[in-house]
């Protein structure tokens, strides 16, 4: 039975989105409901593979007992099952904030919106589960083309950002679906494990660098990884909140996980780091140029929820350069990253939701006296803004602890400095809105004003609250995380 | 030796901050509010203190939080260095907490709640420096400590205070993040441990460039201590109500900011490892700089509280100074110096925020003859400045008389010179305010008719603080057993 439980975690939402859309024609009462059940036995079923992988270990599961090369293979490990159960959980918690927020902004479209919404997290899980890399495009393409379609709902200029987003995710795809045409023609397959076993004979071509250049690439341009990122400061400030909250945190980090895929299973860490140690210098240094311009980018932006958008972008930087530091260090990290980032931006984007829902703007000028009106709001945006600066214990220390840590080991100062640097900008960026939401506004200074509060609704709240014990939770559980997970996965170098 | 795991050192630090939850929700019954707020005093004083009887013996306490880090847990150990400033600083909380009642009463500030709530979570962070087991925890709690304090220092809310806040933020966030921070990784890296161990954990494991770079890093990294250039902070933060002032800026804050950079230098570089390096002079030389220069710039400041600024700077590199001297009397000076400025300085605070309630004065220009209205404030404040440019017989005395010897034990003898210049200086700002006080008539001869002693609840802590200061100097034997586990015999 636990055999093929991980099937649950990607085919519970897929249904979800089918019986959401069939359902939610005749009742928008429905919606609510089944997004919220599909979700949960989503995670419950990814928490079960979970526990299974640490019970049992790493396995491969062929869908419908159809061998490879012509089967459906899937790859259940360490990495992948803690991966399902971030997707799932983040799915789950974006859930509530997205059904209060859509159900106010998208009322006539809610069932459109959470068939969309179910359909990308069936994606996503699925994008994690494959072990082919062709059927990594097509999902890939799943899960853009309902993130297209979910921004696209937003107001204002989203159709237009969403149509930016189009024309870059597709090069970024095209990119990627060439470099798998390269592999299938010299290896003859499109299994991941295949093509790995075959690359060594047909090493050293310029084939063999193209179709990696071209993989590569193509992920970047779906991750945003400076200077690629245009499209996504846009994309995501414009999306409906109720997109914004899971598309934020879970986007970029699965993508993330996807290159290592494709570093680590398809092409292997001799071929990428030790064959072309100029290659490995120059994305590390382009990394860390990329966090130190997406930091300064963010420091011009006067609203909340652009400012995170380049936040974002800096924070990819961070962990495609602990990537390509060559070391398990730099690795642990950027592993360890994707988990804390994802909760990170999670906590963030649920605190613009819920100022969005009070107070209509996330314009810094119009922040004035919110730690009074929203407490707990702003209270949870505190702890984001913690761990989002790297103070112990919030998540976002430990991964910063083994980023530059695996820097030093390195001997790549400058990757070292841009992540100190960018440090360093997260506080001015926090705390000059901590200054103005909490020290300005009111009339004069009350003495001991206790203005109307008027907090957010318990749905946007309530999962605020919860990724904000996350942050701190996470970070305190961070040795079992690495040793009992992440060093599992992590290959020796 | 023997170390126990207990919770005893949890329950120290944790007995305040968990105060600062029914602090905020007792937010309309000021006297329960306040009252938890001397509860959790006593309670940790009492705890702090059940433990000195095992440490004096040799033993110590331990406790893990959580294995954050693989190797690197968030842990409490309490041994005699933790302990003396633990000691210390929760002896003075109790002292400023009922100061602050009366003085936040006398003046109806607004925002008394979060006022006591970050007070409190701030004595749990410096406890929580003290008994840090590796550099890591310490570090941790430092930056719980920089956060804490922070609304405090914004606590008037107008443009000044937000613009020192921005400051205070900036220098000390800035330094821990951008120095201290690599400066942690980078040890680790070296040495695969941040245990706190007596003589250090990287002798023979990073070469001399590589300590040289740490031990600079440290000490700018910490800057709370305030060595310059990295003091600018300091004064700007005196925006803060006084007795944030006296306790954060005259013990908590700056102390945990030496305390940090003596633990680094005992526990992490190691003194024999320093010396066999001959980085010692590194030390001294920033050190006594900062002594100088602070001492000249506090002769020339006319707000009282920027003058005790300046005099804490200079103050606060004769610890700095003491243990980078590297001989047993040098570092003896140096940790006990800890302690005599904490009660001379708090003193000194309570005494300008007691002059400041009573007549709403601020500059040592407008005091003329305030000393005949409050003579026991003035008393206070007098012996409070004989203790700190060290005259018997007052604690500060003491250190001072040790960091000499430990200059000539290790031949320095230009730092013998920079210590005399130095309480010479300090003579020089301190003197003419008593004299002002005592001596001059103001030139408007019924300005002061209006003027009284503050309330009992600000006259009595600074009379007991500056008590202290003389019994310190006849019975130091508890400090000196401490230390002496620390130095060695």
């Amino acid at each position: 039975m636990s055999g093929n439980l991980h099937m649950f975690v990607m085919a519970a939402p897929l249904v979800g989105a089918l019986t959401v859309n069939l359902a939610g024609r005749a009742s928008r009462k429905a919606v609510l409901p089944l997004v919220l059940g599909f979700l949960t036995l989503s995670l419950v079923a990814a928490l079960g593979t979970m526990a299974g992988v640490l019970e049992h270990g790493a396995f491969t599961y062929t869908v419908g007992n159809w061998q490879p090369p012509f089967g459906i293979e899937l790859r259940i490990d360490h990495l992948s099952s803690l991966m399902l159960v971030l997707v799932s959980a983040v799915a789950l918690i974006a859930s509530f904030a997205s059904l209060q927020s859509v159900a106010k902004d998208l009322a006539d479209r809610q069932h459109h919106f959470f068939t969309l919404y179910l359909i990308l997290v069936a994606g996503l899980h699925g994008l994690i589960l494959t072990a082919d890399a062709f059927n990594l495009y097509v999902l890939l393409e799943i899960t853009s083309i309902t993130t297209y379609g979910l921004i696209a709902m937003g107001r204002g200029r989203a159709p237009l950002s969403s149509f930016n987003y189009i024309i870059m995710g597709s090069i970024g795809a095209c990119f990627y679906l060439l470099g798998v045409g390269y592999l299938y023609i010299l290896t003859g397959t499109l299994n991941m494990a295949d093509i790995a076993a075959r690359l060594p004979q047909v090493n050293g071509t310029v084939a063999v660098a193209t179709a990696f250049a071209f993989m590569l690439v193509g992920l970047w341009i779906k991750m945003a990884f400076f200077p690629l990122h245009g499209w996504l400061p846009r994309a995501y400030n414009d999306a409906p909140i109720g997109a914004g909250v899971l598309v934020a945190p879970l986007m970029t980090k699965v993508t993330i996980y996807l290159m290592l895929r494709v570093m680590f299973s398809v092409f292997s860490p001799q071929y990428e780091f030790f064959q072309h140690p100029d290659v490995q210098n120059l994305v590390v240094w382009g990394a860390a140029l990329g966090i130190i311009c997406a930091s300064a980018l963010a420091l011009g932006q006067r609203d909340l929820r652009r400012m995170l958008t380049y936040i974002i972008v800096a924070e990819v930087g961070y962990m495609v350069g602990g990537v390509w530091l060559a070391n398990g260090t730099g690795l642990t990290g950027a592993v360890l990253h994707i988990v804390n980032d994802a909760l990170m931006t999670l906590c963030l984007f649920l605190v613009a939701a819920a100022i969005i829902s009070r107070n209509g703007s996330l314009a810094f000028d119009r922040l004035q006296g919110l730690y009074r009106r929203m407490p707990w709001t702003m209270a949870g945006f505190t702890l984001g803004a913690f761990a989002m600066i790297g103070v112990p214990p919030t998540c976002g220390f430990f991964s910063k602890w083994y980023l530059i840590l695996g820097g030093i080991e390195a001997r790549q100062w400058p990757y070292v400095v841009a992540l100190v640097f960018s440090s360093l900008v997260n506080a001015v960026l926090f705390f000059r809105i901590i200054e103005i939401a909490y020290f300005r506004g009111g009339k004069g200074h009350g003495h001991d004003d206790h203005g109307p509060v008027t907090e957010a609704p318990a749905m946007i709240l309530a999962p605020l609250l919860v990724s904000a014990a996350a942050l701190v939770l996470v970070g305190l559980a961070t040795g079992p995380l690495v040793s009992n997970l992440i060093a599992q996965f992590v290959p020796v170098f | 030796m023997t170390i126990q795991t207990s919770i005893l050192p949890l329950a120290a630090v944790l007995v305040s901050l968990l105060a600062s939850i029914p602090i905020m929700l007792s937010h309309r019954v000021p006297n329960l509010r306040e009252g938890w707020t001397l509860l959790a005093g006593f309670a940790k004083f009492a705890i702090v203190a059940s433990m000195l009887p095992a440490v004096l013996a040799g033993g110590g306490y331990q406790w893990v939080i959580a294995q954050a880090l693989p190797g690197v847990p968030i842990a409490l150990r309490v041994d005699a260095m933790g302990l003396f400033f633990a000691l210390v600083a929760s002896f003075l909380w109790i002292f400023t907490s009922i100061y602050s009642i009366g003085y936040m009463r006398s003046l109806q500030e607004h925002a008394q709640t979060r006022y006591f709530a970050s007070f409190a979570v701030a004595i749990s962070a410096t406890i929580g420096v003290a008994f840090a087991a590796n550099l890591f925890t310490l570090y941790l709690f430092y930056e719980m400590l920089s956060l804490s304090t922070y609304p405090l220092v914004t606590h008037e809310q107008n443009a000044e205070a937000r613009a020192s806040g921005r400051k205070y933020l900036t220098y000390i966030l800035g330094t821990s993040i951008g120095f201290a921070l690599p400066a942690m990784l980078l040890a680790y890296a070296k040495a695969g441990t941040l245990d706190f161990t007596l003589g250090g954990i990287l002798a023979g494991k990073a070469d001399g460039m590589t300590v040289a770079i740490l031990l600079v890093l440290f000490i700018f990294g910490f800057a709370k201590a305030g060595v310059m250039p990295f003091h600018g902070w300091l004064p700007a933060a005196m925006v803060a109500p006084t007795p944030v002032s006296s306790f954060l800026h005259g013990v908590a804050v700056v102390k945990v900011g030496v305390f940090s950079i003596l633990r680094v230098i005992f526990y992490i570089l190691g003194t024999g490892n320093l010396a066999h390096l001959n980085l010692g002079g590194v030390i001294t030389t920033l050190a006594s700089v900062t002594i100088i220069v602070a001492s000249l710039v506090a002769l020339t400041q006319d707000n009282l509280k920027r003058r005790l600024a300046y005099s804490t700077i200079g103050q606060l590199s004769y610890m700095i100074l003491g243990a980078g001297m590297l001989t047993a009397s040098g570092m003896t000076g140096g940790i006990l110096h800890i302690a005599m400025h904490a009660f001379g300085k708090i003193t000194l605070f309570l005494c300008a925020g007691a002059i400041y309630v009573a007549s709403h004065r601020k500059y040592i220009s407008e005091m003329d003859g305030l000393g005949r209205r409050m003579p026991l404030t003035y008393t206070a404040f007098l012996l409070a400045s004989l203790s700190i440019i060290g005259m018997p017989p007052l604690g500060g005395f003491l250190s001072k008389w040790n960091l000499v010897i430990g200059a000539v034990e290790g031949g320095q003898y230009l730092l013998v010179v920079v210590l005399l210049v130095s309480s010479l200086l300090n003579a020089a700002y301190f003197f003419p305010i008593v004299y002002r006080g005592f001596f001059i008539q103001p030139q408007d001869a019924g300005a002061n008719a209006e003027v009284r002693e503050a309330p009992l609840l600000c006259v009595l802590p600074l009379s007991v603080t500056a008590f202290c200061s003389l019994i310190l100097f006849f019975w130091p034997s508890v400090f000196l057993g401490l230390i002496q586990q620390v130095v060695g015999p």
